[in-house]
């Protein structure tokens, strides 16, 4: 591979692991919002490199387009970019930051040791991961699970509107004693 | 590139939102996190869809698109809720199932 490609990949993880590791470390959730919106755009930009130009387009719109818009306007509605510093759990911390070195190490064990797959990436038609493909697939072959989905988004935008209803939400009548 | 510059990257994007879940307490960031290993584990998938050149791979994640974006509705509708009556969404204070 020439120098410029591999400076492109080293350039492309980078960015994607600094973006995950500033969205995990930043105290301001608006900020970390917004460096995940900057990984999901390198996501996007490996989605091409690997030939699926289709899920990299979805996933600008979808991810970093309609998920994280929603996100920030939650975050902005209910003003709760900073929690306040205050931590009733004083030994969950130093447990939590434990459990998750353990969960790195196995994973580094599996990923350096185990799975060592170096066979190069397949450069793919233009013609494999064309939206007609795409579709042709999603409709011919996945056609019971495509409806599935459909039935699962309309019926998650149904609860979404009844939880945040505030007259007949349940647990608003709960906590007001309410029948 | 080699598929392990793809599966390298999936693997750190991964343990950075478990870390996320775990260490953080505010409820939005905890969910960005969930997104994050749902973000690695399309990585994987689209990886192999171009590995074993098949195009499943890459239909599947359609599909995790979607049950994402439904997930992230009811969740932050979940959040809205429970703001609504604690006025916080430190996940710390949410204990009032605790006996």
């Amino acid at each position: 591979m020439s120098l410029i490609g591999i400076l492109f990949y080293a350039f492309l993880a980078i960015i994607a692991v600094a973006s995950a590791l500033a969205m995990l470390i930043d105290r301001n959730a608006i900020h970390s919002a917004l460096y995940l919106v900057l990984n999901f755009a390198t996501v996007a930009v490996l989605y091409l490199a690997l030939g699926a130009p289709f899920i990299a387009f979805t996933q600008i719109s979808v991810y970093a387009g309609a998920i994280m818009v929603l996100f920030l306007f939650v975050i902005a509605l209910l003003g709760a970019e900073k929690l306040s510093g205050s931590e009733p759990l004083k030994t969950h911390r130093p447990l939590a930051i434990v459990l998750a070195l353990v969960f790195i190490v196995e994973i580094v064990l599996f990923t350096v040791f185990r799975n060592q797959d170096i066979s190069p990436m397949v450069i793919l038609t233009q013609d494999f991961a064309s939206p007609k493909n795409i579709g042709l697939t999603m409709l011919t072959q996945y056609a019971l699970p495509f409806e599935v989905v459909a039935f699962i988004l309309l019926s998650a935008a149904v609860g979404a509107i009844m939880l945040t209803k505030a007259e007949r939400s349940p647990a608003y009548k709960l906590s007001h004693g309410e029948k | 590139m080699p598929i392990s510059y793809f599966l390298a990257i999936s693997a750190i994007m991964f343990v950075v939102g478990i870390l996320g879940v775990v260490l953080r307490r505010n409820a939005l960031v905890m969910f960005m996190s969930l997104e994050l290993m749902f973000n690695a584990a399309n990585l994987i998938f689209v990886t192999y869809a171009n590995y074993y050149q098949v195009l499943s791979g890459q239909i599947f994640v359609f599909f995790i698109m979607a049950v994402a974006a439904a997930e992230v509705a009811v969740g932050l509708a979940l959040m809205v809720a429970i703001f609504r009556n604690k006025h916080s969404i430190d996940i710390d204070q949410m204990n009032s199932l605790k006996g």
